[in-house]
């Protein structure tokens, strides 16, 4: 086993699986990012959260949105500022350094104490956004020309990166990074999970709203596959709604709150319909968008 | 160490790198695989496979390294009778944990050659023969940490059979060639505007110090247009029942292409096996949702980049005849190949991508038609490098008629 070494353990709020938890304590051992990829609602975002609550540090997020660029992480530097501080003589100019502002990225290199960093959705930027960050997460280091300085990561971070597979990241940025898949949590799993949110349920509205979320995952040609997060805010629903557990499987109430979409809604309905008529299933369409 | 597992990987497909394996060592140095095979397992896939879709090749690999966990070689016609009842599942336990030390594999496999000798009847439960259920660590249903599965399906996840169940086999996609890879092949089809039209939004540098100056230091900000893509892209995909073994690689097109942003327009219709009279709005074809083909040379401009998705493989008829139109109901008064020759002078540039190996191109079914649609438009095969092929011609002419004089030689 890993001695003298910072390990995760999980948290109480957060159910962790054997091998995320290795994947996890791999990265920190390495001093390597940890990708993780998964199905929207399988807690990639949360995961940060949790390493941060557990081992007492600071997490810092850097959202990826499309504009985004990976020189903003790092750094920006205000020239406009400066041309219009350069219009009055009450700023000394001079000194480029305060028209420097550190990045997400910046701050967790230069926070004395080793943090967590999340990068989320990395997949949301450009193309060319993961390569542009290869030196930066290699190195923990970087360099800012205007000034001549190397800013140099005093503990390496810990990088978590979460990716919802939108766009194939290049391989290069793959080789670097450690790499853990979030399958979608079976039942045992997610009856795990639930009871952290909701301590105390009715086991009988619990067994019938997962037998139902299940079945409705189960559907094929469903665009939006409802997920944990769905799940979650779905009991809070029933329970505030005050539904029987005897009519969670029949009239599937607040069911807007699983199914996204109006088409998924239709295919179910359809779906429902045939099974109640015992008509055979349309074949399904050839290019299933 | 390990050295050969790391040539198993990439003969199963799974493409580790050297930094990747040296990282691994630089963990297993530090003690990271604990020495247990399971800690090992999760070790190696964390940092050699980058995602989901290998790791069934992964399991497969590590399966196959390993010494064949599953194979049934060697394995009398007896034991697997024994093994294929079924049991109900076994509660585990600390002190059941604790009873039992990993073994060794080459120990394990020892063993189990010696208890295959001595053994002549079927076993369930108990800890020493093979047989379902129990605690013995050859057989299958039972619990022992770091057993020999043999068969059956597996109970209690603790060892080396994680590798041997192939969890991760939906995920498996033996792409060829990954969207990725289409997106970037597509970046290459730019045009970008001229700094006459659009919105003045980024700052002209080398204008702001003239004004400046002009201004005697005062500083006076000046902004200019971004050159942004005017590309416009038409793009006909063939829905017709003979691109469905396509059809995976046809999506990955279609995503990159409608993933791609960079275009001005983009505009997608569907046909069927050829281009006539109708374009249609979805894959199924149906005349409830279309666009006159006639209507759409009328208010296309010239300057659409044209590219054409199909097999090209038709009856001769369908292509060369009045009416060979193959929808029963339809009827076409000019023949699809006189269609297609329109759009090809309509239009200034435009290709057509055939997802079939272009080796085959001469021998398939299809062979004819391929052969005359490829004298109307320039036709590559959908892979990477047809790709970028195509978008040189859709870029410039002179690339264009300088392949045509090459393929006419």
């Amino acid at each position: 086993m890993i001695r003298n070494m910072t390990q995760y353990r999980g948290s109480s709020d957060y159910i962790v699986s054997d091998e995320l938890r290795n994947s996890v304590n791999i990265a920190i051992a390495l001093g390597k990012p940890l990708l993780i990829k998964g199905e929207p609602g399988t807690g990639k975002t949360m995961l940060a959260q949790s390493i941060a609550g557990a081992l007492g540090k600071d997490l810092y997020i850097w959202n990826i949105k499309s504009t985004t660029k990976a020189q903003e992480g790092l750094y920006v530097y205000d020239t406009v500022q400066r041309l219009y501080d350069s219009q009055f003589k009450d700023h000394d100019v001079a000194n480029i350094k305060q028209y420097i502002k550190a990045g997400k990225l910046g701050e967790a290199f230069q926070s004395s104490d080793q943090v967590v960093l999340l990068i989320d959705e990395i997949d949301k930027a450009d193309l060319e956004f993961p390569n542009d960050l290869l030196w930066e997460l290699d190195q923990m280091s970087y360099y800012i020309p205007e000034t001549r300085e190397t800013i140099s990561a005093h503990t390496r971070p810990i990088v978590i990166i979460t990716s919802n597979a939108e766009k194939e990241l290049p391989d290069a940025f793959l080789r670097r990074c450690i790499f853990h898949y979030i399958a979608f949590p079976d039942p045992e799993e997610m009856g795990q999970i639930i009871k952290v949110h909701h301590p105390d349920l009715d086991k009988r509205l619990l067994e019938q709203a997962m037998e139902t979320f299940y079945m409705l995952r189960n559907i094929p040609n469903i665009q939006k596959k409802p997920s944990t997060s769905e799940l979650i805010d779905w009991l809070q629903a029933l329970v505030v709604g005050g539904i029987s557990p005897n009519k969670i499987k029949q009239d599937m109430p607040f069911l807007g709150v699983l199914l996204k979409k109006n088409e998924d809604l239709d295919i179910l309905l359809n779906g429902l319909q045939q099974k109640t008529q015992n008509r055979v299933p349309p074949r399904s369409t050839y290019w299933n968008r | 160490m390990f050295t050969e597992f790391f040539y198993y990987l990439r003969n199963f497909g799974v493409p580790v790198s050297i930094n990747e394996w040296q990282d691994l060592m630089e963990a297993l140095e530090l003690g990271m695989a604990a020495s247990s095979l399971t800690a090992f397992y999760h070790l190696s896939r964390a940092l050699l496979v980058k995602t989901e879709a290998h790791y069934d090749r992964f399991d497969l690999a590590f399966a196959s390294y390993l010494g064949d966990l599953e194979s049934p070689e060697g394995m009398p016609e007896k034991i697997w009778e024994w093994l294929n009842r079924e049991l109900p599942e076994q509660d585990i336990t600390e002190a059941m944990r604790r009873n039992h030390q990993q073994l060794d594999l080459e120990e394990m496999k020892r063993m189990l050659a010696e208890r295959l000798a001595e053994q002549d009847e079927a076993h369930n439960g108990g800890n020493r023969w093979v047989g379902t259920g129990g605690t013995s660590p050859f057989g299958h249903s039972g619990y022992h940490p770091g057993g020999i599965r043999i068969g059956g399906t597996t109970r209690n996840l603790s060892a080396v059979k994680v590798a041997g169940m192939r969890r991760f086999q939906e995920y498996r996609t033996d792409e060829t060639l990954g969207v990725r890879q289409f997106q970037l092949a597509l970046r290459k089809l730019r045009q970008f505007t001229t700094r006459l039209e659009g919105l003045r939004e980024e700052l002209d540098l080398e204008g702001t110090v003239d004004k400046t100056c002009q201004n005697a230091g005062r500083l006076e900000l000046m902004w200019a247009r971004p050159r942004v893509n005017s590309m416009k892209v038409l793009l006909l995909m063939d829905a017709g029942g003979s691109m469905l073994p396509y059809s995976r690689l046809c999506n990955q097109l279609f995503t990159a292409v409608n993933k791609s942003n960079h275009f001005k327009d983009l505009k997608v219709f569907y046909f069927h096996n050829c281009i006539y009279d109708w374009l249609y709005h979805d894959p199924s074809c149906s005349l409830r949702n279309y666009t006159e083909t006639d209507h759409i040379l009328r208010t296309c401009n010239s300057d659409y980049r044209v590219i054409i998705v199909g097999d090209a493989s038709m009856s001769h008829s369908e292509l060369m005849r009045a009416g060979g139109i193959i929808d029963w109901d339809l009827h076409n008064d000019q023949p699809g190949i006189e269609w297609l020759r329109r759009i090809r002078q309509h239009f200034e540039y435009s290709v057509w991508l055939n997802p079939i190996s272009s080796k085959y191109w001469d021998y398939m079914e299809g062979a004819f038609t391929i052969k005359a649609i490829g004298q109307v438009l320039p036709m590559d095969e959908l892979t990477v490098e047809g790709l970028e092929r195509s978008i040189g011609r859709l870029k410039n002419r002179s690339q264009a008629g300088k392949e045509k004089q090459i393929a006419a030689r």
